[in-house]
């Protein structure tokens, strides 16, 4: 897998797939990037679970917080995380021991470890390092085209509406032939 | 559009880059959103379109469907990140000074610009604090030396107007660097077709849409191209960025949004509170335009060389600066940074001085004599007794628009029309 470039089908393929994303390192104050896209993805239809041992006190947006990816009581499709690349190791080492394993690891914009992808990917996770789930979405909706941001996607077939508001876009549909 | 594996050339991006059909009513051409506000979908949606929290449409000062188009399909076409809609390219120069300079601060700018670009940051931007140093295109090292502690940026334009000059863009995106300062380029007369300043390492671009990408002399329009390749948090320079805002609950807004950081700066903090929106039917205008901007560009390029030529051979004529010219100074330049054409703006001067100037200008009859460029139609101007009147005669020489010098924009008309009228009017007594 080139982890450098990733095909939009790649990327809309595990958004379309996912339903469940434990989110680890979540900050609970309503200013910081991992509670944006947090938000974000729960009110685009993401079933999101908190994971920051700091925080399990409180919910966030409503949601029980869990110490770790081993706490959480439900199966969980994709592990999101949003700590620095010196952390992600274990993180990764612990989403492999899950019962039933996830099926997505996936690194925030500027987290890379290439040697936890690899240990991932020979298991058959797929892998996104140094990407945002919020701006991915954003870009493959068409949402992002609002404020401007180049998505680097044409198309002659309009976007789809979510369902859920006027200004909440779905991703469309996945290209299966080139989703790996 | 098959997804990563095509990229798209230059013509498709023209007509398609930023607009799918209308997600609403299928309409194939994007609509004029001609609306100054978008309902909410409800509280919640709200709030957190007004807290930067999702993408969406609020208020037409702070962006508007129609005109988003217009930024994603200019971003594309630069290969940048992200781009912003303005009421004018001078409002474009100053929501990015905003986003980058307090009080106290300079800014590095090629003395060769375009007359109203000397102006507002001679007398204008002294209002901000913003002190400009000028520095010489045709000397490169002055540009280093004009560099301070107190340098925020570095400005120039890619194709100067009016002189014909071409800027060693890569030599002065090496001083930019060096000083960790984000050089910022005009590209107006070059546009992305004839000059692409972000693969020669420029990390900002402005364009006056006025010019050739809108094209037909009917919209006054500006942009901000995000090149998504400056570090604004490597050191404390760029408080807009790299602190956090109180406009907005102590959001980092490089932190929030990477790489097209810049483009948010100077939407949600530049143009929400200086407040240079442009209209949508403006944007619907531009866009139109952008779509034959390819097939235009070659031709003004085609034009004018060919008039270029036939001037540098008439009696009257004491000079032509067109860097499309074998023996221009410029044209080495021009053969790296605009392969396609060196632009469809040049100059060249009089035997006949000031006044064979403005007898040109008034024999003309096919040329329209305006203070415009970039339009189908040829335009012409003397600038010493116009745009650069204002400067001082040593500021005009500088700026290449001495008391002999004709200024053109060749338009789109039969050149050997363009000829004729010129023939005409170096010939009237």
């Amino acid at each position: 897998m080139n982890h450098d470039n990733y095909s939009d089908n790649y990327i809309r393929s595990i958004l379309n797939t996912v339903k469940t994303i434990a989110m680890v390192g979540i900050s609970p104050k309503e200013n910081r990037p991992s509670y944006f896209a947090f938000k974000y993805l729960l009110d685009r239809g993401y079933r999101m679970i908190p994971v920051n041992p700091g925080q399990t006190a409180k919910p966030i947006l409503k949601q029980k917080v869990y110490a770790t990816l081993s706490d959480i009581p439900e199966p969980v499709d994709m592990v999101d995380i949003f700590r620095s690349s010196e952390h992600v190791l274990p993180i990764v080492e612990e989403s492999l021991r899950l019962t039933p394993r996830p099926q997505v690891i996936w690194m925030q914009l500027t987290v890379r470890d290439d040697e936890a992808a690899s240990l991932a990917e020979k298991v058959g996770l797929k892998v996104v390092m140094n990407r945002c789930p919020k701006i991915e979405y954003g870009r493959l909706s068409s949402e992002i085209s609002w404020i401007g941001v180049n998505s680097r996607t044409l198309s002659s077939k309009r976007a789809q509406n979510l369902g859920t508001g006027l200004q909440r876009m779905s991703l469309g549909k996945s290209d299966k032939k080139d989703a790996r | 559009m098959p997804d990563a594996e095509r990229t798209p050339g230059f013509a498709t991006l023209s007509i398609h880059a930023g607009a799918k059909p209308d997600p609403t009513t299928g309409a194939r051409v994007t609509p004029i959103y001609q609306t100054t506000s978008f309902v909410f979908d409800d509280v919640d949606h709200a709030a957190a379109l007004f807290g930067l929290q999702t993408f969406g449409n609020i208020y037409t000062r702070i962006g508007n469907p129609t005109c988003a188009v217009l930024e994603e399909r200019v971003a594309a076409l630069e290969g940048g990140t992200a781009g912003l809609a303005v009421a004018s390219g001078h409002a474009a120069q100053v929501i990015v000074m905003h986003a980058l300079m307090t009080p106290g601060d300079e800014l590095v700018a090629s003395k060769k610009l375009y007359g109203g670009s000397i102006n507002q940051m001679n007398h204008s931007y002294k209002n901000f604090g913003w002190n400009v140093v000028w520095a010489d295109p045709d000397d490169l090292p002055s540009f280093e030396k004009a560099i301070t502690p107190k340098t925020k940026c570095i400005f120039i334009e890619s194709i100067a107007n009016p002189g014909g000059i071409i800027t060693d863009i890569e030599a002065i995106a090496k001083m930019a660097r060096k000083a960790g300062v984000p050089l910022i380029v005009d590209n107006t007369l070059a546009t992305p077709y004839l000059c692409k300043p972000f693969d020669y390492g420029a990390d900002i671009i402005v364009h006056s849409l006025t010019k050739f990408l809108g094209g037909h002399g009917n919209s006054i329009g500006g942009l901000i191209v995000d090149g998504g390749t400056f570090n604004w948090s490597r050191d404390k320079k760029y408080p807009m960025l790299s602190e956090p805002r109180p406009e907005y609950q102590g959001i980092i807004l490089h932190e929030t949004f990477g790489n097209f950081a810049f483009a948010i700066a100077c939407r949600v903090l530049g143009l929400r509170d200086l407040g240079p929106a442009l209209s949508p039917f403006n944007a619907f205008l531009v866009l139109t335009g952008i779509e034959t901007l390819p097939l235009r560009m070659q031709r003004h390029c085609d034009n004018t060389l060919a008039v270029a030529e036939w001037l540098s051979k008439r009696p009257e004529v004491l000079w032509v600066s067109y860097p499309g010219l074998a023996g221009d100074k410029y044209h080495k330049l021009a053969k790296k940074y605009s392969p396609k054409g060196a632009g469809a703006v040049f100059t060249f001067g009089l035997k006949g001085g000031y006044d064979a100037g403005v007898k040109l200008v008034s024999s003309v009859k096919l040329f329209s004599h305006l203070a415009n460029i970039g339009d189908t139609r040829s335009l012409i101007i003397h600038p010493a007794s116009t745009t650069h009147r204002q400067l001082s005669d040593a500021q005009k020489v500088q700026a290449g628009a001495g008391p002999d010098v004709v200024r053109l924009s060749v338009g789109l008309e039969d050149k050997e029309d363009i000829i004729a009228d010129l023939e005409q009017g170096l010939s009237t007594k």
